[in-house]
């Protein structure tokens, strides 16, 4: 009793830490129990497990939202920033240690929310983009939506308060900005969009909650609204957000290259102000791409094509950086390499694939159809996964003071790849063939039936690669083997603490040498 | 000798010449640029590209895994310092073959899109008002359809869509194209049907909970055959009234 009670009023960054994490894994595994359920329904042409659409797009609500919402940007921007952040930068704590409780809190009531989806008589159906006039008129609850969405980004900009201060004003003696980890960067780059982004967000799904139970009219054209004035907001966060995910999963795959290869970090500040910074300043302006036939005005198109299409500039940087870290490396490959070998494979994937899309004549075939799905997993539903999997391999460790087995972990690895490769790029292949996205039942397209059988399997090896991993976990922390301090070797800060790390980090704050590099590898 | 050489410089540069005018001459005769035809090429050269920078990265990525594997335990990387020139041209070079590299992109891909918004004058125009869950469309004439739109093969179809509820989003793959329509706004799409033939519709924008259901097709018919339905359909029309 006494020990959940410490646990629920905890304000250790750590444990809020871990709070996050077992929070989003919760969301994350029914999120991607939904996404069985999903591949399930379209084994056969026609209904297969539910004979309603609304059931379907139930799920595929739940599915898109909690995997972006509940999963991937608390899991990052919660867990991993608040575990590795004070710790790589020599910090007892954050910044406002009570504000962090509060946010986690916030977070949990966020979850609930969402999870009330499948216990409430009218639960929302308007996907996780809610685009009006449909969320306006639905018979769905979409106050459920929006509050969700509120709650969650509420914990995440007071995430954005606490980790700019912390990371500005908290850093020990000798750690200058030119020394921080990589990770830090991102989180750094990632609140700073959260802080701009966030609120616009906020304001778009609050009008449609306005407009569906208060009887104004923002969005609707027969009284003086614009429905696409929804769009253009919702997206002017919702791309900037997709960095929000990006920034950080890289930053750990980072981490994990370094410490496997042994290696400094390829052109650093190449990485760090040419690619990190870049995104940061580009990504507010290419969020049209995501209306090229939403009937926007052809001026406003093209010029995002552009702006678009320039995002591969800091993107390209930062991949560079990544394969420039192989370099002259000493590499070795457990689990959390492999999972960082993973994403770096996949993400290159979905970066090229992206260009078509940037391509503004070439998305008006391709808009919505499901190779935008299976694009947008490459890109960031499943690289960004492989990277939190490999983060958390990383860490597991360090938090736990015992190991995970190696074998099954790569076991695990390899099921959830192949499973992976199957599915999106299927899917690609019949998007661009012309399946659409968001469809309960393809009847009208029969010859992609065995394309959707074939995705189906694919769905639950990934399924059963990733149990395996939690199986893993689970197992690892309670029967594992003891764990040393510094089980990889690894010269960054947050590895030179006691494991697991005690309340406060370090006895006093660490005192770092003149020439000391969190990748300070060979002969420097 | 040299009377020969230039002879044939200047035959080989005249059926240079004449060829090109050839293919411009082709292109002005088809009066019509469809396109889907330039999607199709367009799609196959985007392709390629972004095959080999792919391949170029894997290739590098797979080449390091195996070069510098760990020999011996304890082995730390040796990868040197950058000199500060190094770092700034392993920013500044790989920066601008991107750059150039996408405006390549944009430049061929806004050709396209004017293509795409540039609708020809000889071209037949349809109303089109979506709704919750059909495709329902006016003809000049006031003829009505529902979900079946039949038009003449070799003329350009333009349609001017709105919608009555929710948003809609009016696909047809095999012409490459779609747009949305929605409430208190008009958009516009054209296409280009060549030869007589059926081709699905089907709503590419999430509009409730039929949308999977929210199918049509287009229906090309030899011109003749096309002008007949239309006369007997106005007649039909004007006896309904
Ligand atoms: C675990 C394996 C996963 C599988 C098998 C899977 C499967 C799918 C499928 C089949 C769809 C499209 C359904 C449709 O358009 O009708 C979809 C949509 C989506 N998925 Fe996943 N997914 C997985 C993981 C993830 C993850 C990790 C994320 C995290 C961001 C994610 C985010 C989304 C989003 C945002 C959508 C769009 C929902 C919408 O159209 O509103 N998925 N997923
Ligand atoms: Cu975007
Ligand atoms: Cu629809």
């Amino acid at each position: 009793m006494n020990v959940l009670k410490e646990w629920i009023f905890t304000t250790d960054h750590k444990r809020v830490g871990i709070l996050y994490l077992i929070g989003s894994l919760a969301a994350f595994a029914v999120a991607g129990i939904v996404a069985m359920l999903i591949r399930i329904e379209h084994t056969t042409i026609g209904p297969t497990i539910t004979n309603n659409p609304h059931d379907y797009n139930v799920w595929l609500y739940f599915h898109g939202a909690a995997m972006i919402l509940g999963f991937q940007i608390p899991v990052l921007t919660g867990y991993f920033a608040n575990y590795c952040v004070p710790l790589m930068i020599g910090a007892k704590d954050v910044a406002f240690p009570r504000l962090n409780a509060l946010s986690v809190w916030l977070f949990y009531a966020g979850i609930v929310l969402a999870l009330a989806t499948f216990v409430m008589p009218d639960p929302p159906d308007v996907l996780w983009t809610g685009y009006p006039p449909y969320s306006t008129i639905t018979s769905g609850n979409t106050a459920f939506y929006t509050f969700t969405v509120l709650l969650i980004g509420f914990a995440s900009i007071l995430g954005g308060v606490n980790f700019l201060t912390t990371i500005a004003f908290m850093r020990a003696p000798g750690i200058t900005w030119n020394k921080l980890n990589v990770f830090v960067w991102s989180i750094f780059a990632a609140f700073v969009l959260q802080l701009i982004f966030v609120p616009v967000l906020g304001s778009a799904v609050t009008l449609i909650t306005f407009d569906k139970y208060l009887g104004t009219t923002f969005f609707d054209p027969t009284k003086g609204g614009d429905v696409l004035t929804y769009q253009n907001l919702f997206w002017f966060y919702s791309h900037p957000a997709v960095y929000v995910i990006f920034l950080p999963f890289i930053g750990i795959v980072y981490e994990i290259l370094a410490t496997f290869a042994k290696n400094r970090v390829f052109n650093y500040k190449m990485v760090v102000y040419g690619g990190f910074g870049g995104i940061v300043l580009l990504t507010g302006e290419v969020w049209v791409h995501h209306l090229y036939v939403s009937g926007m005005a052809d001026w406003i198109r093209v010029g995002q094509m552009v702006t678009t299409l320039l995002i591969s500039v800091p993107v390209g940087l930062v991949v560079i950086g990544l394969v420039g870290t192989l370099y002259k490396g000493a590499i070795t490959f457990q689990t959390p390499m492999l999972y960082a070998l993973g994403t770096l494979f996949l993400f290159l994937i979905g970066g090229l694939t992206g260009i078509p899309l940037a391509v503004a004549s070439l998305t008006i075939h391709l808009s919505d159809t499901y190779y935008v799905v299976g694009h947008f997993h490459y890109v960031m539903a499943v690289a960004g996964t492989f990277a939190i999997f490999g983060g958390i391999y990383y860490y597991f460790p360090k938090m736990t003071g015992r190991m995970y087995n190696e074998t099954v972990g790569k076991l695990g690895f390899w099921i959830t790849f192949i499973g992976t490769n199957v599915v999106f790029w299927t899917m690609m292949d019949i998007g661009v063939k012309g399946m659409p996205r968001r469809y309960f039942d393809y009847a009208h397209f029969p010859q992609f039936e065995f394309a959707h059988q074939i995705m189906t399997v694919g769905a639950l090896f990934i399924g059963l690669g990733f149990a395996l991993a939690i199986f893993n976990w689970i197992h690892g922390a309670l029967k594992g083997e003891k764990a040393p301090d510094n089980p990889w070797g690894s010269k960054s800060l947050e590895w030179t603490t006691a494991t697991p790390p005690p309340s406060g980090n370090w006895k006093e704050i660490p005192k770092v040498a003149e020439d000391w590099h969190p990748y300070a590898y060979g002969n420097r | 000798m040299r009377v020969n050489c230039r002879v044939r410089v200047i035959v080989g540069a005249a059926a240079i010449g004449i060829s090109m005018l050839a293919a411009v001459v082709a292109q002005a005769a088809e009066a019509v640029r469809d396109p889907a035809r330039g999607w199709d090429r367009l799609w196959f050269e985007v392709i390629v590209d972004i095959t080999i920078l792919g391949l170029l990265f894997a290739a590098v990525a797979a080449y390091f895994l195996i070069r510098y594997r760990r020999r011996d335990p304890g082995q730390e990387g040796s990868a040197p310092r950058l000199s500060p020139a190094m770092a700034v041209g392993w920013a500044i070079i790989p920066a601008f073959v991107f750059i150039a590299d996408d405006f390549f992109l944009a430049g061929n891909g806004w050709q396209l899109w004017n293509n795409y918004r540039e609708v020809p004058a000889n071209r037949i125009e349809i109303q089109l008002e979506s709704g919750m869950y059909s495709w329902d469309y006016t003809y000049p004439n006031g003829v009505r359809a529902q979900n079946e739109l039949r038009v003449p093969a070799g003329k350009a179809v333009l349609l001017r869509m709105t919608s009555r509820d929710t948003i809609h989003s009016h696909f047809i793959p095999d012409f490459r194209v779609k747009e949305d329509s929605m409430p208190g706004r008009v958009t516009y799409m054209w296409f280009y049907p060549r030869q007589p033939g059926e081709h699905v519709v089907t709503c590419a924008e999430y509009c409730g909970i039929m949308h999977s259901y929210m199918v049509g097709k287009v229906i090309v018919m030899p011109e003749a055959e096309f002008s007949a339905w239309y006369e007997q359909e106005a007649a039909r029309f004007a006896q309904a009234k």
